[in-house]
């Protein structure tokens, strides 16, 4: 009986033993969920860690929390697309410099029947009165998210404050991306989404891209190493060789080379230094 | 055989007890003294179970006192006492019977060593290793009264020992009790059964309906009863 | 119904391929809720057998407030742990956000009142038995307690199980504290949310049959054995 309940004890207390953080050569990347859902990092992270012998801890969330995770410290790099948010971050003096790396876009997806009628339309923003004045279902992330962001800025472009139609035909959902689709897949309705996580989702039923191609969905992705100043515990290092790893041509290489059925998700366009410039 | 640092004789003053605004004990007076077993005797209803557990320090006295001729705490380190349904931990037999040993801060080796003599004495040495809560009642009282004997108290409580046991469950019992007695521990228990009295008993306190009515050598009591409730609860009439 | 039945189709390949990835975040699951219901249990057994076995003022309002805890939001009880331990929090300079033993902390926290509670409940009458068997051997209340739980082993299992489904089944606060880390901090329950987000339904109902297969195991096997240790000691 006792030696049961000894190795008992000692199974339980083998279970509890985790790898502490301390003993790892690892970042942590507050990050969104268009990057880590689309499988982007699934793919380009094993290289990074097979180059620097660094492993990348991804927390998804939308970019504004990702933001936040990376001003209390609880990140070493930020890796979100809201360029207006993220000059805010680097302003107050949370990290930075803010390195552009690629982009992609946002498409406006809406059910088969189209009710708004916006198929094939390149104006988004025509196609966002359309789907306002038709009172048309349209889901909302609501939740800070860089897509979030990027959907509020249309409306000011279009001159619409679709607020008005809150609770009714405008419906802020408060979540990330994919159940976003999921919830315009049951409704029937319209929403904003980044392509690469519509390319890799599953749930479709008869949604489709029915707006896309206007520059003005153009979706910038950033990237910053949160400031060791303000955090002196950050893995300053790690995260700088991420960062100077995802702009150098072999980052941007494997960030081209990511593809869903042949179709390449995300373009990279992080700016490459002059040669041999003295600093 | 009285050891110098004994805690007997115990004096019981003017002992009352009231639970729920019943008086149970209208101040009861007597002493016991080292010897044959003081058996408590009475119909039921009569108090005995609440004055033994008054003697035992499980019921704190409404008036009156229950004196030890030592300080309580060893007094109570001294006595024990078996219950009417055995109380039997969910363990071993062995287990049982080393658990108050464990508490009363006996070493592990003489705690083997006293339970071992204890399931002797009672017959039980052969079913050490099974579960305590398995055996038959008249096993699980045997075992009560070795976990009790294993402390090597002086006084031991047994209040209705055999009440929910057969004939030959009991006999078994009361040998024990016996051989317990002989072995110089104070049994002060109580029963209801006037034959296990007659069997038991070196005196007898006849308590009826929370009062002290007789209190008298076995002999005595049994061939002529002084007070007439005594007299007719012996000869089987309905008495409370 | 299609849905259903790829799901099913799913699970069982899940299982039957032991997918490394899929085993790893079985792994880890049940290495973070069982070391939670250790950790609560050291806590919460004793906590609960102590309101079982004593009576002071105020004992009433405990056992409300333990029972009003039970009731704690997952989601609440993660942002209160992740404010306590992210860097800019008091607890920071540990480093334990986003990490396993931040679920196990999280985990640990919401089942304590739970094992608290029932082990109150369990032992209540196992106590009403010893009580007065045990203060004729000089046992008080305070040494009553480790009687009680080895006494009550039996039962108290059932309550260990029961914190345990709570903690497997949980996933609002190790999302937040966990992060949901891949390969790190990803654990059935944030997994299944995760594919449920990609739009994969199927693998999401199939991670889920996954889990329920794993509870079930466990409890199977915890109440094997309490039948058979019962059997034993009656």
């Amino acid at each position: 009986m006792v030696t049961l309940r000894r190795s008992l004890l000692a199974a339980i207390l083998a279970l509890a033993a985790f790898p502490t953080s301390a003993q790892e050569r690892a970042i942590t990347v507050a990050s969104t969920t268009s990057t880590e859902q689309s499988g982007l990092f699934g793919h380009i992270l094993p290289l990074f860690t097979e180059a620097a012998g660094i492993r990348v801890r991804v927390v998804a969330l939308g970019t504004g929390q990702a933001l936040d995770v990376g001003r209390r410290g609880d990140a070493d790099v930020v890796f979100v697309h809201d360029r207006a948010a993220e000059e805010r971050f680097v302003a107050e003096g949370f990290g930075g410099p803010r390195h552009p790396v690629m982009y992609n876009d946002f498409v406006l997806v809406g059910p088969a029947a189209d009710p708004a009628r916006i198929a094939g339309a390149r104006d988004v923003a025509e196609a966002l009165r359309r789907v306002a004045s038709a009172r048309a279902g349209f889901i909302s992330r609501g939740d800070r998210s860089g897509t979030h962001a990027a959907e509020l800025r249309l409306w000011r472009e279009v001159g619409l404050d679709p607020v008005q139609g809150r609770g009714q035909w405008y419906r802020e959902i408060g979540q990330s991306m994919g159940p976003a689709l999921n919830a315009a897949a049951a409704q029937g309705a319209y929403v904003l989404a980044d392509r690469g996580t519509w390319l890799s989702f599953r749930n479709r039923q008869d949604l489709r891209v029915l707006a896309e191609g206007d520059e003005r969905l153009f979706n910038q992705y950033g990237v910053m190493v949160v400031s060791a100043a303000r955090h002196p515990h950050v893995n300053a290092e790690g995260a700088r060789r991420f960062v100077e790893w995802l702009v150098s041509p072999v980052g941007q290489a494997a960030i081209a080379s990511y593809r869903i059925n042949g179709e390449q998700l995300f373009f990279p366009n992080a700016p490459q230094p002059e040669p041999a410039r003295p600093s | 055989m009285r050891a110098p640092d004994t805690i007997l004789p115990l004096l019981v003053e003017a002992l009352r007890f009231a639970a729920g605004g019943v008086e149970i004990l209208h101040g009861v007076s007597f002493s016991i003294e080292a010897g044959q077993p003081t058996v408590v005797i009475g119909p039921n209803g009569a108090g005995k179970s609440v004055l033994l557990r008054l003697l035992h320090g499980l019921l704190p006295p409404g008036g009156g006192a229950v004196r030890w001729a030592a300080a309580p705490d060893r007094a109570a380190a001294r006595q024990a006492m078996v219950f009417q349904r055995p109380v039997l931990l969910r363990r071993s037999v062995a287990a049982n019977v080393a658990y108050p040993l464990a508490l009363a801060g006996i070493a592990p080796r003489e705690r083997a060593r006293r339970a071992e003599e204890a399931l002797d004495l009672v017959g039980l040495a052969a079913l050490a290793e099974r579960p305590a809560r398995r055996l038959s009642g008249g096993e699980q009282q045997r075992l009560a009264l070795a976990r009790a004997a294993a402390l090597r108290p002086e006084v031991l409580f047994l209040d209705e020992p055999c009440a929910s046991l057969d004939p030959s469950a009991t006999r078994t019992v009361e040998e024990i009790v016996a051989a317990l007695a002989r072995r110089g521990t104070k049994i002060v228990m109580t029963t209801h059964d006037i034959g296990q009295a007659r069997r038991l008993a070196g005196e007898v306190i006849f308590l009826h309906r929370g009062r002290v009515l007789e209190h008298a050598p076995a002999p005595r009591f049994f061939a002529a009863p002084e007070a007439p409730e005594a007299a007719a609860f012996l000869q089987g009439d309905l008495v409370w | 119904m299609g849905d259903l039945h790829a799901a099913i189709t799913a699970a069982l390949g899940l299982i039957l391929a032991v997918d490394p990835a899929v085993m790893a975040i079985v792994g880890l699951s049940l290495r973070v809720s069982l070391s939670a219901v250790l950790i609560a249990a050291l806590v919460g057994l004793p906590l609960g057998a102590l309101l079982a076995v004593t009576r002071f003022p105020g004992r009433q309002s405990a056992i409300v407030a333990l029972n009003a805890l039970m009731g704690l939001p997952p989601v609440v009880a993660g942002l209160l742990i992740y404010l306590l331990l992210s860097r800019s929090g008091p607890l920071g300079p540990l480093g334990l956000l986003f990490t396993p033993t931040a679920m196990v902390i999280a985990q640990a926290v919401l089942i304590a009142p739970i094992l608290a509670a029932l082990t109150r409940e369990a032992l209540s009458g196992l106590w009403e038995e010893y009580a007065e068997q045990l203060r004729s051997f000089g046992a008080g209340p305070l040494r009553a307690v480790p009687t009680l739980l080895w006494d009550g082993r039996f039962a108290l299992l059932t309550v260990l199980l029961a914190g345990f489904g709570r903690a497997s089944a949980e996933v609002g606060a190790v999302m937040i504290v966990g992060g949901n880390i891949e390969g790190f901090t990803r654990v059935m329950t944030t997994a299944i949310a995760l594919e449920t987000s990609k739009g994969d339904l199927p693998l999401a109902l199939a991670l889920g049959l996954v889990l329920m297969a794993i509870v079930v195991a466990v409890n199977a096997l915890a109440q094997a054995l309490r039948g058979a240790a019962s059997r034993w000691a009656g």
